[in-house]
């Protein structure tokens, strides 16, 4: 869907982004990570034409995007930034409606399609004639995803979407925002210096550093098979949170697999990360899921796990 | 002028004139400020996008705010002439700085983030400009629009000077026929239309602009073409045209008397004495009210028009002294006389002009001319007593108080001191009555109207007559004040009407009744 290829933009006599290449397919979610200053949003930003390149071309459906106006180009591509960018004095309804408005949507179609994603999205009916001051930053995020998503564009940029948010809002929307049907089929690349964001949100990661890109993968691929000492000192303080959370229950106890098979109900507790089995373990301890696992036991299968992955390897 | 007559008196019989400098005055302001916003807006938000040459145009808009409005004003008529043209060029180029440095201000401020966002949704630079930046930047752009507003009503009083009417003419006639009716009747419009302007923009300034519309620019224009509508007829061309103060517009030995003496029938505007010379050199004006002996006269080549039925009260000059003086040093009075006779209009206009249009100093000026006619003798460095001269603070008495120091230095044995730059007429004789000074050079009509405050009665009698005045002036200044009138000088720096010298010659005009009868036969 998005291809990109050799990537080279500087700014004065710094390198911003160094030849960078990746590709994402359909439906999938990229993640570019790093550090504050790597060339995350510079990358982000040449994909819409907000930054041109110096060098290196991006496809879109196998065409070029520069033989695109910007403008046109823009307007089939959502974006959403960090700090939301609505427009202070547009209401909520008027924020959302910018890009139909631009295309030239009928009023009530643009009224039919805000109704639609106010109810995907949480957000209340009388929200809409307030201006977005008067929302919480919870909120004003939320608005800002609905008005990206409003033409329903196949492509989506998102600048760290959660980046203003405090810790407790923005896992909750990050989970309504994992949850959400209108953007499971989107092609999304996403920007974020936060590695839990980054592993559960990505399909795959691309990690940055200094305008390069050090290793693209799953996030099982960078944790389990670093490609470089950069790539494993990178998720080393939060290395064992994060296995946990790349790997699903099922992957360690491969006899839940089967057993699912059989039983669709118990089937749905081998779906989960290991991680989020701890976090049932830890504090419900009495509750017996019918899988007979403890804490012991996972982390015993968990360490088998990994050992069978860098065997691999 | 009745200075018992009540303000409402005073408003309500100037109503018509009220209302068409109220209307001029509104009209001067908006069409300034419509052409300042038409170009400082779009000004403004292209140096926002240029910040390297944003110093330099605000700098330059800085400094056209700094220059006095009159040398303005004074600069433009060469090339815009006089009336309202010039008067909203320099309208325009006040309000210029407020809305662009606002507007400037106002879009640079717009929070990126949002400009951003606005981009990347796929909107182009003019729906960004249009319904993002312009909108945003709304609230401080207005209050810019309200500053230059406000500068513009107070501004557009000085049009008066220039002869574009507005609630100037009043406030001006006022203040120099020390009238406070009339200043109040200019004065009070002109500050309810600046509160009235203001917070009509103020309502305008808080609206929430979504967007901005092709009509905010129309709307403008539309005003714009109908307020000049309106001024126009105020451009006078063909005939002839007279330029006058206000104060002499306000004057029985002015204006009014010219009405009713000799009937002359000449379209009229008002304008200031500082501009009224070069307006006239530069064929704006063919008539203009002056003073008889200005070396304006001649640095423009005027010549003024005979008053032969003395509507003008005469402005002799004496030298006055205190009698305690003349006591004490008997000898002064000869030698003081001695200048009688020297100096005629003509003579005091190339002396004047040698001053105030060739810089030359006082001194040197009276001493050439004392050389040249004879009168000067080297001083005696005297010790027997001192002399302090005083004169008030222009040129043409500057001039007389140095040749009356050297009349009495070369001539006495007393020491001579100036005292020059006593202010106005009042600061000066109240200085001589103290005994801070001994003498000063002043004129009949002065110590007439001015000082001694006569009656109308008296007025009308003495009204035109030199010697009559005279007389007067020395008979009552004798007995109330104990100052002695000495013999005049001989020039008359009175009121007069100057018209360029080859157009009066080539119309044969000599006289105010020949102007009268030329404009009655055309
Ligand atoms: N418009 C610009 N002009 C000059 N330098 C820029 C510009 N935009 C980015 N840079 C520089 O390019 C480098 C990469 O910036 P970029 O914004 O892409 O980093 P980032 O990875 O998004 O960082 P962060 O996580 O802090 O947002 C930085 O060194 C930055 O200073
Ligand atoms: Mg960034």
């Amino acid at each position: 869907m998005i291809k990109v290829e050799h990537l080279v933009r500087k700014f004065g006599t710094s390198v911003a982004v160094n030849n960078i290449s990746f590709e994402v397919k359909e439906g999938e979610n990229l993640i570019l990570l790093g550090t504050s200053g790597c060339g995350k949003t510079t990358t982000l930003r040449m994909i819409n034409r907000l930054i041109e390149p110096d060098s290196g071309r991006i496809f879109l459906n196998g065409n070029d995007i520069r033989e695109q106006q910007p403008e046109v180009l823009r307007r089939g591509i959502g974006y959403v930034l960090q700090n939301h960018g609505l427009f202070p004095h547009y209401t909520v309804a008027e924020n959302i409606a910018i890009v139909p408005n631009l295309l030239k949507w009928d009023k009530s179609a643009i009224k039919k399609r805000s109704a639609e994603l106010f109810e995907k999205l949480n957000l209340d009916e009388s929200l809409s004639e307030k201006y977005p001051a008067a929302l919480s930053g919870g909120q004003q995020q939320r608005v800002g995803v609905a008005r990206s998503l409003m033409v329903n564009p196949p492509v989506l940029l998102m600048d760290e979407p959660f980046g203003a948010l405090d810790n407790i809002t923005r896992n909750a929307i990050r989970r309504e925002f994992r949850e959400l049907d209108e953007l499971v089929k989107k092609t999304i690349v996403m920007v974020t210096h936060d590695v839990q964001e980054a592993f559960e949100l990505g399909d795959r990661i691309c990690l940055m550093d200094k305008g390069e890109v050090k290793q693209i993968g799953t996030p099982k691929e960078l944790l389990f098979s670093p490609a470089s000492v950069f790539v494993s000192e990178f998720f080393q303080e939060q290395r064992l949170q994060m296995e946990l959370k790349s790997v699903l229950l099922e992957d360690i106890f491969p006899e839940l697999k089967r057993v699912s098979a059989e039983d669709g109900f118990s089937g749905r507790s081998s779906k989960i990360t290991a991680w989020d089995k701890m976090d049932q373990l830890l504090n419900d301890n009495s509750v017996d899921h019918g899988d007979h696992i403890d804490l012991e036991k996972l982390m015993a299968a968990f360490s088998v796990h990994k050992d069978k992955i860098s065997a691999q390897k | 002028m009745e200075q018992t007559q009540s303000f409402w008196g005073f408003v309500s019989q100037q109503s018509d004139k009220l209302w068409s400098q109220t209307l001029a005055h509104i009209g001067l302001t908006l069409i300034s400020l419509i052409l300042a916003i038409l170009i400082a807006v779009p000004a403004g938000i292209y140096i926002a996008r240029k910040q390297k040459i944003a110093a330099a145009i605000l700098g330059f808009a800085g400094v056209l705010q700094t220059i006095p409005s009159i040398a303005l004003l004074g600069v433009m008529i060469p090339f815009l002439g006089i009336g309202p043209k010039p008067a909203i060029v320099a309208l325009f180029l006040y309000a210029l700085l407020p809305i662009l440095r606002n507007t400037y201000t106002g879009i640079t401020e717009v929070n990126p983030v949002i400009v951003d966002a606005a981009k990347g949704m796929g909107m182009n630079k003019w729906q960004i400009l249009t319904r993002v930046e312009l909108p945003l930047a709304f609230p401080v752009l207005m209050a810019g629009i309200r500053t230059a507003t406000v500068i513009n009503v107070g501004v557009a009083t000085l049009a008066a000077y220039i002869a574009a009417g507005g609630l100037g003419e009043f406030i001006f006639g006022g203040i120099a026929l020390n009238n406070s009716n009339m200043i109040l009747a200019g004065a009070i419009p002109a500050a309810l239309l600046a509160i009235a302007f203001d917070f009509l923009l103020s309502l305008v300034q808080r609206i929430n602009l979504k967007s901005l519309r092709l009509s905010f620019v129309v709307f403008p224009f539309l005003l714009v073409t109908l307020s000049s509508f309106y001024l126009l007829p105020s451009q006078i061309g063909g005939r002839m045209l007279a330029g006058f103060t206000p104060e002499f517009m306000g004057r029985e030995d002015g204006y009014l008397g010219l009405k009713k003496i000799y009937q002359l029938g000449i379209e009229t505007v008002v304008i200031s004495d500082a501009v009224m010379y070069k307006a006239a050199f530069e064929h704006k004006l063919d008539v203009i009210s002056g003073y008889s002996t200005d070396g304006r006269l001649k640095a423009y080549d005027l010549i003024t028009l005979r008053d032969d039925r003395h509507i003008f009260p005469p402005y002799f000059v004496s030298p006055i002294i205190r009698q305690q003086s003349l006591d004490a040093h008997p000898e002064l009075e000869g030698v003081l006389n001695q200048l009688s006779g020297h100096i005629n209009d003509s003579t005091m206009t190339a002396l004047n002009y040698e001053v105030d249009q060739l810089h030359q100093s006082p001194e040197k000026v009276a001493m050439d001319f004392m050389i040249a006619h004879q009168l000067y003798k080297p001083s005696r460095k005297g010790r027997k007593g001192t002399i302090r001269i005083g004169s008030k603070i222009f040129g043409e008495q500057y001039i007389l108080a140095q040749m009356y120091k050297i009349l009495i230095s070369g001539q006495t044995d007393l020491n001579v001191e100036t005292k020059t730059g006593l202010g106005g007429t009042k600061i000066c004789f109240d200085a001589l009555t103290n005994n801070q000074i001994d003498l000063y050079p002043e004129y009949t009509g002065t110590g007439f109207l001015v000082l001694l405050d006569p009656d109308k009665e008296l007025i009308k009698r003495l009204n035109g007559n030199k010697d009559g005045v005279y007389n007067y002036v020395s008979d009552q200044f004798k007995k109330q004040f104990n100052i002695r009138w000495l013999k005049p000088i001989g020039f008359n720096n009175t009121y007069a009407l100057m018209m360029r010298r080859e157009q009066a010659q080539s119309l044969h005009i000599e006289s105010i009744t020949d102007l009268t009868n030329h404009l009655k036969n055309n």
